[in-house]
């Protein structure tokens, strides 16, 4: 019965997606939601093969990964296949798209192409139809062309055609469900879901049952052939096998949904377990909070009245870390003096922004380098990669680490590791200095010029510019602009607690420049004379989003609800492979006491005492995630790139990265 | 070596005579049956601070001094005993051994410090803020002002007592003014200059300097070197840091020296404005960078070092011995309220008697009293608040109240003896009564005396 049912499908779907896509294409390209759909159109084709649906969904997760390292065994060489699919399914997406002039054509257009071939030659392996490929007979020109151009891939026409017509089919596809729902992004997302599962319930389960197998054997692979850590095998295994414990208490429905939340997650853990910086751990576990605290330098004590919906997020009184910290400066003899001071300067907020935070970090990183002797009987590289994650734990514990500041300490390791044998250990630390010394000037202050140099031809003579909070890259686009004799006026928006608006303010009115000055709550108000939106940010994920100060995202909807266009400016180290879609599995928490009080207003004190209220809980939100929908561009050192472009300049950087 | 640290012994005070002499100089005057350098000792080793160099005014002083820490501290602290002329004050002290100064920091800490504020906490200021000079601050003693020599009821009216005048900035981080208390007169002098770059001082009269400052060391020799006339560290040496904290001159010198440290290679210049210009606005300005950067922008390249402050808290003890009844007090307070700090573990009757003295019958011992080893008391007598030294020969019907007896000191019967200080050696013979008296070692008190508020000494 199955090729039965498979074959009127094969016969029915191309008709009348063809006459679709002749109709809708013009509405397409307006859109800016494409990317969401064509992430979720590849499950859906590969579970039509049942036999490799497991291999291309997971293993191309590693690819993005281990970009750099070249394909040596069979199954890298599928992975390298499913990973060339995605990709094509970005190219696809650019079609519509205007191109940006900063991405050259030709090297996009030969991407294209190559990965054309690559995703052809995979997908053929697995189907086969005569009909299917006479049906789609007027597209086989245009694919011999292609094919023609890259003269790298050997694969039978008609399996290549195939393939073709059932990508572009199926991303066309969902763009329909989309508009006829005119609900926001999430009610699509929840609506898509119980459809998928009401059509294909039974396939669906076991198809993921083997997915869930083959991911923990590819994963138990990965492990042993990178060599990681023992510990980290052990709470790998230790997870997995609490999540396959928990489907079986389900029904079958709530298992269905549960194992797709599931399987959403498993990319996310796999990049956190290869980051530098530990995963953040969930802290409603007692059992590893516990560990952790014996092994933690700083001690914290943990809050009381802890928000329900926040409590995998860490939560310390804020009050006894310092003085505790400060009376411990002679006995902490592991962490180096200059790193103690910089997690001091953390704590006390002396040091905050993602740039200030990530250069204090390495210049203390390279002063303890400098000091640094390798002990009798161990070599430099181990150990000195030991102590700087020792480092690296208290710097977490004074304050989590930012994304750039994980990337840079990703940086420093691999450089660590790959230090030659052969050099003497003199030679080894001024290596490792000027490593980070390059880092800091060409990724940080280099940067900061590029993305100062293409920012400011989006100013024009007569614009009103509007920025939130205080970041330095918005701050040095708006000197230079008004240096460069630019006649333009400033708003700047603040929102308490930290009220870093004004620092900016000050700083932008003592160069002379015309500043407006307003709250959070009154942005709304003046968006309407508002031309552009220029927008810091503390990491830019692998989906578009914007991770940064809380409030930002507020700014961004307003300013796309009033048609303003909104421009991120974000280093490229800033960027990372994490997919997040909302703010609260993961973020972090402030202070909860800097907003029961108002600066200046002695007289309000009307939350003095809080804590000791059981049913009052104080949240305070650092981050904030702005989806990709209301970001117009992201100007970074690379180029100016919408937000869809961020994964392809993630691989770029990732390769770079260890080039360097 | 990271933080050096400097104890000023002092030498044979005038303030303290007829306590101390060539013998029993300042730093080995005993305080709890212990000597008063201990307490800074076990502190400094609690800090996990072991590398010392204590500074003796006077060769004979110094001798024992170094014979004392030879004998106690042989084995767990490295400690250097330096001796100086006497009467070159404390800013003459660190010039001397200023040769011998190379880590990075420097902790000068008062030989008459008695505390438990964490060490560490002030050297943590120090470097958080990357200040120049971090002093200690403390409540004031409740006894009244320092500097007041209570050595006679004339000299009290006579010259009544002053305060310290201590301004901090609204965020009590900074130092912005200190006037010790004979410096101010009638009027209040602050500069000019500090007002708009501040705009909020807080004048304080309740904090106490403790004598207890972290110093970058190129700051603190450069400025040694170029002010030869500078005497005293709290008098000269730190008003002359915090007048010129927005014009400063002493950062000029110490760049050079700072870069020569460095083996990195040279940033170029924009690359290095830009750095600053990041780090600078990570986070509120202090207003040494408000000042620096001038209003409007303006390009003039104003030169700012930091003076901090920490000031311990309510809970934490601190004071100094440097009068007669500053040791009364302290006395009484490692016995009493602070005994945390002795050392001593204290019995259900939380007084301390040796197990080797010997009590007479129907004598009475407080709380808060120590008796040392050896002592013999004889029948009916009466001890509170006080601390007697070892092997005392204490006779019948002796009265002792909120006093200090030292070591071998033989009181005859029916004494009576109320808020003294009696040295070592000294003999009271039958029936002589003490009030507020200081007898100096080895003087003979005749039978029968009776004496209130003198001071006896040997001549």
């Amino acid at each position: 019965m199955d090729p039965s049912r498979r074959a009127p499908r094969a016969v029915i779907d191309p008709i009348p997606k063809i006459r679709q896509v002749g109709f809708f294409a013009p509405p397409e390209r307006s859109q800016s939601g494409p990317p969401d759909p064509t992430h979720s159109s590849p499950p859906i084709s590969s579970s039509l093969s049942p036999v490799m649906i497991p291999p291309p969904r997971h293993l191309s997760d590693n690819l993005l990964l281990h970009a750099p390292r070249p394909a040596s065994s069979p199954l890298s060489a599928a992975a390298a296949a499913g990973g060339s699919g995605n990709s094509f399914d970005y190219g696809a997406v650019f079609f519509p798209a205007p191109l940006s002039p900063a991405i050259p054509s030709s090297s996009y257009s030969s991407r294209i192409i190559a990965t054309t071939g690559e995703g052809g030659f995979f997908k053929g392996n697995g189907a086969g139809g005569g009909k299917v490929a006479a049906s789609s007979f007027p597209r086989g020109g245009f694919d011999l062309t292609a094919m023609k151009k890259a003269a790298a891939a050997s694969v039978v026409v008609p399996a290549s055609e195939l393939t073709t017509v059932s990508v572009v089919n199926d991303s066309l596809g969902i763009p329909e469900k989309e508009k006829g729902n005119k609900a926001g992004g999430s009610a699509v997302e929840v609506k898509d879901q119980p459809n998928s599962s009401k059509q294909q319930k039974p396939k669906l389960s076991k198809a993921e049952r083997r997915a869930l197998q083959e991911s923990q054997r590819a994963a138990k692979a990965a492990a042993k052939g990178e060599g990681s850590k023992a510990s980290g095998t052990v709470a790998t295994m230790n997870a997995k096998p609490a999540k396959a414990v928990k489907p079986a208490q389900k029904v079958d429905n709530a298992a269905v949904a549960a194992s797709e939340k599931k399987g959403g997650e498993i990319p996310p853990e796999k990049d956190r377990k290869k980051d530098a910086p530990q995963p953040r751990m969930q802290y409603d576990d007692k059992s590893r909070v516990e560990k952790a605290k014996r092994r933690a330098v700083v001690k914290q004590t943990e809050a009381r009245n802890r928000v329900e919906l926040f409590r995998h997020l860490p939560q310390y009184e804020h009050g006894s870390q310092l003085p505790d910290l400060e009376a411990k400066f002679f006995h902490l003899s592991p962490v180096h003096p200059s790193v103690y001071k910089v997690g001091l300067q953390y704590l006390t907020g002396d040091i905050a922004g993602g740039n200030a935070r990530c250069i204090a970090m390495l210049q203390a990183f390279q002063e303890a380098i400098k000091d640094y002797k390798v002990p009798h009987e161990k070599t430099l590289v181990r150990d000195l990669t030991a102590k700087i994650s020792s480092y690296v734990s208290f710097l977490i514990e004074c304050r989590p680490l930012s994304i750039s500041m994980g990337n840079a300490i990703r940086f420093l390791k691999s450089h660590i590791a790959k230090l030659p044998l052969t050099l003497s250990e003199s030679e080894a630390k001024a290596s490792l200095q000027s490593d980070i010394e390059r880092f800091i000037s060409e990724k940080i202050i280099l940067a900061n010029k590029v993305i100062v140099k293409h920012a400011v031809t989006k100013i024009r003579d007569g614009d009103v510019l509007l920025t939130y909070g205080s970041s330095s890259a918005v701050e040095m686009i708006l000197l230079h602009a008004h240096e460069l004799g630019k006649q333009f006026r400033v708003v700047v928006v603040d929102s308490r607690p930290k009220l870093r608006g004004q620092l900016l303010l000050r700083r932008l009115v003592e160069k002379g420049l015309s500043c407006t000055y307003t709250h959070i709550n009154a942005v709304s108000y003046i968006m309407h004379e508002v031309t552009r939106v220029f927008l810091g940010a503390s990491a830019v994920l692998s989906n578009g989003t914007v991770y940064s100060r809380v409030g930002t995202a507020c700014v961004a909807m307003v300013a796309h609800a009033f048609r303003v266009p909104v421009i991120v400016c974000c280093e490229a180290y800033k960027f990372h492979e994490r997919v997040q879609l909302d703010s609260i599995c993961s973020n972090e928490l402030g202070n909860p006491d800097v907003i029961s009080n108002v600066l200046g207003r002695e007289d309000v004190k009307h939350l003095d005492g809080w804590a000791n209220i059981e049913n009052l809980q104080l949240l305070n939100l650092v981050y904030d995630a702005t989806p990709s929908d209301y970001v117009s561009m992201i100007v970074t050192d690379y180029g100016m790139v919408p937000p869809t472009s961020v994964p392809v300049i993630v691989r770029e950087y990732g390769r770079e990265q260890v080039w360097i | 070596m990271d933080f050096q640290v400097v104890v000023l012994g002092g030498g044979v005070s005038k303030k303290l005579i007829p306590l101390v002499s060539q013998e029993l100089p300042n730093a080995l005057l005993p305080l709890a049956n212990r000597p008063v350098l201990s307490y800074v000792l076990e502190y400094l080793e609690l800090s996990n601070l072991k590398d010392l160099i204590v500074v003796v005014e006077g060769e004979e002083a110094a001798l024992h001094v170094g014979a004392w820490i030879s004998g106690a501290y042989a084995d767990r602290l490295h400690v250097e005993v330096a001796a100086v002329p006497e009467d070159v004050g404390t800013a003459g002290a660190i010039r001397a051994i200023s040769h011998h100064l190379t880590a990075k920091d420097i902790l000068v800490v008062s030989g008459d410090l008695v505390t438990d504020v964490p060490l560490g906490a002030v050297a943590a200021t120090h470097r958080r803020h990357d200040a120049v000079v971090t002093a200690m601050l403390c409540s004031a003693p409740v006894s009244g002002p320092l500097e007041s020599v209570s050595s006679g009821g004339k000299d009290k009216t006579k010259k009544p007592g002053r305060y310290d005048l201590i301004g901090l900035d609204p965020t009590k981080q900074f130092l912005v003014h200190i006037a010790t208390g004979a410096e101010v007169e009638k009027d209040l002098r602050i500069q000019k200059s500090m007002l708009p770059a501040v705009g909020q001082i807080e004048i304080r009269a309740d904090l106490m300097d403790a004598h207890l400052y972290a110093f970058k060391r190129s700051v603190l020799q450069e400025v040694l070197d170029q002010k030869s006339a500078f005497h005293s560290l709290k008098h000269d040496v730190l008003p002359y840091l915090v007048r010129s904290q927005l014009k400063s001159e002493v950062l000029l010198n110490g760049i050079p020296q700072a870069e020569e440290n460095r083996t990195e290679k040279v940033i170029s210049q924009s690359n290095q404005q830009m750095l600053s210009q990041i780090l600078a606005n990570a986070s509120e300005p202090t207003f040494h960078l408000r000042h620096a950067l001038g209003p409007y922008g303006s390009t003039f390249d104003r030169r700012t070092h930091k003076c901090c402050v920490y000031i311990a808290g309510s809970s934490k003890y601190c004071a100094r011995l440097n009068s007669i009844q500053a040791y009364t007090d302290i006395n009484r307070d490692v016995i009493g309220e602070a005994s945390r700090l002795s050392g001593y573990s204290f019995s259900t009757l939380n007084n301390i008697i040796h197990p080797s003295a010997e009590l007479g019958a129907k004598t009475t011992v407080g709380p808060h009293c120590i008796l040392g080893e050896g002592s013999q008391m004889g029948d009916k007598c009466s001890v509170k608040r006080s601390v007697i030294g070892r092997h005392c020969r204490i006779g019948a019907n002796v009265k002792v109240v909120n006093s200090v007896v030292m070591n071998h000191v033989t009181i005859g019967e029916s004494c009576s003896i109320q808020g003294s200080v009696i040295c070592s050696n000294v003999q009271l013979q039958e029936r002589a009564v003490l009030k507020d008296c200081q007898v100096g070692a080895g003087f003979v008190v005749t039978a029968g005396s009776e004496c209130k508020g003198e001071v006896l000494a040997k001549k």
